[in-house]
């Protein structure tokens, strides 16, 4: 399994990073974020356990609906006994943005209310009043344009971050984004590389209607020359945030709407993930569960009463949407045999449907079943909420996948 | 000897032919064509301005600049009528926009600049490359996909770039490249360099909205972008007065100044390309529009003249060809001989037609061409099977 080292020096020189003063606002530079030790930190994508998660101040719902993960077995254990610091997924995010900025003056973001406002989602909180209104970029409401400005800074030299305040909103910058930003480096015989991440919240939320709970993944997919990747905790957030950002290939990089405010332990050590590996959630022997995102969550549910009934399914967060981790996948599928995909993209043309593809040409002779896909019905999202539910896998309707698919092959319990 | 025995020969038929002023003097002219004693022109037509001063009609050019012109323009207008025989032989495939016709856009701009301003344009970019230090051989090996083009052949006729000369290419799809110029003057500003950029368009892409947006942000944060409307009047087949209700482009800015220039009169871009680099470095962006004209049609598909007569394009041919100009402003101050240009011309022709074979013999890209250069080295790199223990195959 590839391991990324991340070896870094003395402690970075905060460089004065107020390149650019607002002739109009003036920001006195302030630290916000804590000091942090730098040091070497090797870091294994399989040594997460979840039953670290907790959620936070949710009220009690039914736990059908329920998107967010089971609460903490040790409940007793003082919080600051343990390692690392608590915080909540975007707060994992804007610790990573952070740390990148700090470490690299050409990396910059820009968006729609990114800068004084702070971030619609608060992921860029913070940031325009430590490094000025030129590297937290507050733009007009123009995607085209500025993802297609964002790329010609990445032709120049420059690392931009890009935010689509809505994923969806970043469908009137396909054309930017297909052809200039995923492709440039192909047609200009490798002349110019497109160091960009593009980033923002996207997938089903509660009540957003059709227009606001798209899922770009299945869109985005084929265009060649870009990478894609799906965060899902606060610890892979920033590892995966902090790769995407080094790396020199264009990065979408999405968030979901609903997992903001997940809350986990990271490591006070600097760590960088692998942007192309997957994570072992739960190993298991019966049968593999493949999912991203938010549907990690369904799918954990599903498997604590899958447990309790005496089946043992391994989940994999595939994370790297573009291209597929198929080694993890792969190992996987040699020993369970059995496979089950669970993702929010639409039937017709998702990730789902690309992972069902590739992994029945790999491994078509490990398959004892076929693959079973559960995605979301090919309907826009509705308003009302029970509709909506609807609309997704809930973790009763894992169960049954899984369920039916052990005793297809004849190997339940 | 045979010299002073001959010369009585030859200056017979010259004494005969008075009105021929200029070979009087064959071997003594007033000034060297390396002097770079200034000579003062004044441009064809005065700028006009939109919310900004446009700059004076009177050009400063030296005698080496005017000869760089012509011998730049004479090498652009024979590379694309070569490539409109190549097309038509099949050599060139897919989409070839020429540019003949145009070049003065393409050698004011150079002169008025240096190569770390960026360019940035469509897709009719063959001569902005050259100018912009490109060989002939790499455009033409470009054209017909061999590895010794400039995107080792993987682009073709819409795709040239040259980074290391700030040529930023070469785009399919017309109006995406200036939110990209933009972009590009972005980090110049952020870098602080004191360069600008030039985004080129046209006048089918000038009612594109992202050009709007774009303007808007380089207005707001007063980025070092030129917008440049090389307006050639034809959208394709559409007539400028059928596509865009105020086909002043100059203008269209609205809140950004703007400068309307003779196209055709190289010395009167490089003008307005000095003007406008001093005022985007210190105001921010501006528009230029050219006023030029292309004599193929859109592409070569394309025969040019169902959406406009042939009276017209041999009209504009006669009256206000760039390369014309130029020789008879050569010819005026007498830096060189009616049969000097056309000697030039011939060389011309001949390294055009030693490029070309050369090109030829470039070869085409390998298969294992198809795979590089998807990703950066890095990732990708070695394709491996499903197991990442198989290597499947090792690309360079």
């Amino acid at each position: 399994m590839a391991v990324v080292f991340q070896a870094i020096g003395a402690d970075t020189a905060l460089s004065s990073t107020n390149l650019f003063v607002s002739k109009r606002t003036h920001f006195s530079y302030r630290q916000s974020l804590p000091e942090r030790k730098t040091s070497v930190c090797a870091v294994r994508s399989n040594g997460i356990s979840f039953s670290g998660l907790n959620s936070r101040g949710r009220k009690a719902e039914p736990l059908i609906t329920n998107a967010v993960a089971t609460k903490a077995e040790s409940p007793t254990a003082s919080a600051a006994s343990k390692p690392g610091h608590e915080l909540l997924l975007y707060e994992a995010l804007r610790e990573g943005l952070d740390e990148e900025m700090e470490r690299d003056p050409t990396v910059w973001v820009l968006g729609e209310d990114v800068g004084h406002y702070g971030g619609s989602y608060k992921v860029t909180k913070g940031l325009a009043e430590k490094y000025g209104d030129l590297r937290v970029l507050d733009t007009p409401i123009c995607e085209n344009s500025f993802t297609g400005m964002a790329i010609g800074a990445a032709m120049n030299g420059l690392r931009p971050i890009i935010e689509g305040m809505n994923m969806g909103f970043l469908l009137l910058a396909f054309n930017q984004i297909s052809n200039n930003c995923g492709m440039l480096h192909y047609t200009s015989g490798g002349q110019f590389t497109i160091p960009v991440v593009i980033r923002g919240p996207g997938g089903v939320g509660r009540h957003l209607g059709p227009e606001h709970s798209q899922r770009l993944e299945s869109y985005f997919q084929s265009i060649p020359g870009i990478q894609m990747v799906a965060c899902s905790t606060p610890y892979n957030a920033k590892g995966l945030m902090k790769a995407a950002i080094r790396s020199k290939n264009p990065v979408i990089f999405f968030e979901h709407v609903l997992l903001y405010n997940i809350k986990e332990r990271i490591p006070d050590e600097e760590y960088v993930l692998n942007l192309e590996e997957a994570e072992m959630v739960r190993p298991g022997e019966q049968v593999t569960i493949l999912t991203y995102s938010r549907m990690r969550y369904h799918v954990m549910q599903a498997a604590q009463t899958l447990v309790n009934k005496g089946y043992d399914p391994e989940v994999i967060d595939i994370r790297s949407l573009k291209p597929f981790d198929l080694y993890t996948i792969g190992n996987s599928v040699k020993k369970t045999h059995k496979v089950l995909i669970v993702e929010e993209c639409m039937q017709t043309g998702g990730i789902g449907a690309s992972l069902m593809a590739a992994i029945d040409e790999n491994f078509h002779d490990y398959l004892d079943a076929r693959i079973v896909c559960l995605s979301s019905q090919n309907v826009p999202t509705p308003y009302p909420g029970k509709l909506e539910e609807q609309t997704l896998v809930q973790p009763p309707k894992i169960v049954t996948a899984v369920e039916q698919l052990c005793a297809s092959t004849g190997s339940c319990q | 000897m045979a010299l002073t025995h001959r010369s009585p020969n030859l200056l017979k038929p010259l004494a005969t032919a008075a009105s021929l002023s200029v070979i009087t003097q064959p071997l003594r002219r007033p000034f060297s064509t390396d002097d770079t004693t200034p000579i003062t022109v004044e441009t064809s037509v005065p700028f006009t301005g939109h919310k900004c001063d446009p700059p004076s009609r009177t050009v400063e050019t030296t005698p080496k600049e005017l000869m760089t012109f012509f011998r730049d323009m004479a090498t652009m207008r024979r590379m694309e009528i070569a490539a409109d025989s190549l097309y038509k032989a099949k050599l060139i495939r897919g989409f070839c926009h020429l540019y003949d016709g145009q070049e003065a856009v393409a050698v004011g701009m150079e002169a008025a600049i240096t190569k770390k301003d960026c360019i940035i344009t469509a897709y009719r970019d063959h001569c902005l490359y050259l100018g912009r230090g490109g060989t002939l051989v790499e455009a033409f090996s470009e054209l017909m996909g061999r590895q010794a083009g400039c995107s080792k052949g993987k682009g073709g006729s819409m795709h040239f770039y040259k980074k290391d000369s700030g040529f930023y290419g070469g785009h399919g799809i017309v109006g995406a490249q200036v939110p990209l110029g933009c972009g590009l003057a972005f980090a110049q500003k952020y870098s602080k360099e004191e360069h600008v950029t030039f985004a080129l368009y046209g006048d089918g892409a000038a009612n594109q909205g992202q050009l709007f947006e774009a303007l808007n942000m380089a207005a707001l944060w007063d980025l070092p972008a030129i917008l440049v409307c090389e307006n050639n009047h034809y959208g394709m087949g559409t007539a400028e007065w059928r596509a865009a209700k105020s086909p002043a482009y100059y203008k269209r800015g609205d809140y950004v100044p703007g400068l309307k220039v003779d196209g055709m009169d190289a010395l009167a871009v490089k003008q307005a390309c000095k003007f406008a680099k001093e005022h985007a470095l210190k105001n921010g962006p501006i528009i230029l529009e050219m006023d030029t004209y292309r004599y193929h049609g859109h592409s070569m598909s394309d025969p040019g003249s169902t959406y406009r007569t042939r009276d017209e394009i041999t009209g504009v041919r006669q009256e206000r060809d760039p390369i014309e100009r130029i020789r008879k402003l050569v010819l005026s101050h007498e830096l060189a001989t009616e049969k000097e240009l056309k000697d030039m011309e011939k060389e011309i022709r001949k390294e055009v037609d030693e490029a070309i074979a050369k090109a030829k013999e470039s070869p085409m890209p390998d298969p294992s061409e198809l795979f590089t250069n998807v990703y950066v080295k890095g990732f990708g790199v070695e394709a491996f099977g499903a197991d990442r223990k198989e290597v499947r195959a090792a690309l360079p």
